[in-house]
């Protein structure tokens, strides 16, 4: 059992992770930067280590400086939150080292998901189907591998990222001249000429398996459908995933489930698949091993408290909840607020908010560390809060986000809020079911 | 929950909006020595907003961000945000201009790195560059003056 937890994080997470560890009679201790010496959650949490200065390479991603704030605290536990160090291995083995428990899976299990290919590996091994393809060192290779695959297909350079060294080819004859102008480009960009075939998604969803485990069994909590993004940062997310077949949801759910066993997994954890918007088809992506940002929309479906989850199996317990218990009612959707001027490109806006009126009453949920007064400082990312909504139905659920963005009112920065209107209003969302490219179809 | 005695919850303030919603009143304002809450009926009259704000205690423990926009004489390019200014484009690279050089509006003379972005500074007019004001890897307010120019000659 945790008495003293040490929260190594910042914003709302951090709030959100105080307010659970104290209802369940905790200590918590806050390891804030300089800059965030009087943020809400200092404000809110027992005690408060200044960890280090305003830069988050001298703080919160600070590996020693966090673990000499828990030691100096004399915490017996760490939650991560996300982001920052949550899914570091090094981390997590200094936090171990210090005989401190990490509140996340086992060192295996953060490294099994540590990098794509290695967590296609895995993910293979525990059954889970990927999307086909392989890699092809050669022409005659990718010949091989693109008889397999079937057209459409993707070029991707082994080494690559962010969508340079990719090539989308949608016949035989193509074939020869794109793989020269990929592994060219490969070489280029990343001194590495390998490429890597896979079958093209044309309208792909992105579907996620929330799963808990406790080492020795696992279940699910429900599917939430994160398919609206911008360059891969997701804007709005819902649970369950909208229009999905009963079986295929089901079948999803499975799969996830069989790799946490596999795993061993102890903790929350995500399991991201990438779902064909027309077959609802799906392929394993990778595994988020931490709590997620959009982790309010499955409590608020299941009524379980997913911190509250992790904290009691970081703290030794076996999991007192079983798969019959959870039984998912209504539908919820969030949408994150980021301090972000959207019509200019997404610039950052920080700045001091003047007056935070968020809207409030039954079936609205607010996570945020930003009132009336509150500094968002330029260090750190722009998310400000995330307004959640639950109803009976889905419909009801876009009616009640679509009227509580309305009274949702932050001055002094600018926000992300129209965005969210400008989808909300979108009749492809309001139908529901939307691929990832929603967002370059958005009218706004 | 020895320091802080929040008293209320999220489930609370969705719950005092549904008592409201029952009553003819539309507002509940509470100011304790910590916080002022106001849960409010919006203009519409058919939802709530809920509205924190929390007394100062101590300064702000933040760094104290170089000063923000001091008088410079001449033209100035200031910081479109704030941030970390860098005049490079990598650590070790060049600067993107040193003083002498001839700028156009669309010149690039420096990022501001803000909530993890890179952001490009634009030097926004034409000129000669004359100072470099704000050395490189420094903290900066919006504002702040990053590069006075001198009129390019004629």
């Amino acid at each position: 059992m945790i008495k003293r937890l040490f929260i190594a994080n910042r914003g709302e997470i951090a709030l959100r992770i105080i307010r659970t560890a104290q209802r369940m009679g905790m200590v918590t201790i806050l390891g804030a930067s300089q800059a965030d010496a009087d943020s809400l959650p200092a404000r809110m949490a027992d005690e408060v280590v200044i960890i280090g200065p305003a830069p988050s390479s001298q703080s919160y991603l600070n590996i020693a400086a966090v673990v000499a704030g828990a030691q100096a605290a004399r915490a017996d536990a760490v939650h991560p939150g996300y982001g920052f160090l949550s899914e570091n291995a090094a981390f997590a083995g200094a936090v171990a080292a210090a005989g401190i428990v990490f509140v996340g899976p086992e060192l295996s299990s953060l490294k099994a998901m540590g990098d794509k290919l290695m967590a296609r590996k895995v993910g293979i091994e525990a059954g889970l189907p990927v999307v086909p393809g392989g890699e092809a060192a050669d022409k005659a290779a990718a010949r091989v591998q693109a008889e397999r695959t079937g057209y459409p297909l993707l070029l991707k350079a082994v080494s690559g990222g962010g969508g340079r060294g990719m090539k989308r080819v949608d016949a035989p004859e193509q074939l020869d001249a794109q793989i020269d102008m990929a592994m060219a480009e490969a070489q280029a960009a990343f001194g590495d000429a390998r490429v890597y075939v896979e079958r093209f998604i044309g309208r792909g969803r992105h579907v996620e398996v929330q799963v808990l485990g406790d080492g020795h069994d696992a279940i699910h909590l429900g599917t939430r459908d994160c398919s609206i993004q911008r360059r891969f940062q997701k804007l709005v997310e819902e649970a369950p995933a909208p229009n999905m077949p009963a079986d295929k949801r089901a079948a999803i759910e499975t799969a996830a489930v069989n790799l946490a066993r596999h795993l061993h997994y102890r903790g929350a954890g995500t399991v991201e698949f990438l779902v064909d918007a027309e077959t609802f088809d799906f392929y394993f992506l990778e595994m988020n091993a931490r709590i997620q940002v959009e982790h309010p929309v499955t409590e608020a479906i299941t009524g379980v408290d997913l911190i509250e989850q992790q904290l009691l199996i970081a703290g030794g317990a076996r999991m007192a909840l079983r798969q019959a218990d959870v039984q998912p009612l209504g539908h919820a959707i969030e949408v994150r607020i980021n301090a972000e001027d959207w019509r200019a490109d997404f610039r950052p806006s920080p700045g001091t908010v003047a007056q935070a009126q968020w809207p409030a009453g039954p079936g609205i949920r607010v996570d945020t560390h930003i009132a009336s007064g509150s500094e968002v400082p330029p260090y750190y990312d722009s998310l400000i809060g995330k307004l959640i909504v639950h109803a009976p139905s889905r419909a009801e659920a876009v009616a009640l986000l679509r009227t509580s963005l309305d009274r949702l009112h932050i001055d002094g920065v600018d926000t992300t809020r129209d965005l969210h209107r400008a989808i909300v209003a979108d009749a492809r969302f309001a139908a529901g079911g939307v691929d990832t490219r929603f967002f370059e179809g958005l009218e706004a | 929950m020895s320091k802080t005695d929040l008293p209320l919850t999220p489930e609370d303030v969705a719950e005092i909006a549904a008592i409201l919603a029952g009553t003819p009143y539309d507002r509940l304002d509470v100011t304790t020595a910590r916080f002022r809450l106001r849960v409010a009926r919006d203009d519409a009259g058919d939802g709530f907003t809920q509205d924190w704000s929390y007394t100062d205690t101590a300064a702000p423990g933040a760094t104290v961000v170089a000063a923000v926009a001091e008088i410079e004489p001449g033209i100035c390019i200031r910081a479109p945000l704030p941030g970390t200014f860098y005049r490079a484009p990598a650590p070790g690279a060049p600067p993107f201009v040193e003083v002498g050089a001839h700028v156009t509006p669309d010149t690039v003379v420096g990022i501001i790195e803000t909530m993890k972005l890179m952001n490009p500074v634009h030097a926004g007019v034409a000129g000669v560059v004359e100072a470099i004001l704000t050395n490189d890897a420094t903290m900066i307010a919006k504002g702040a003056a990053l590069i006075r120019l001198a009129e390019p000659a004629a």
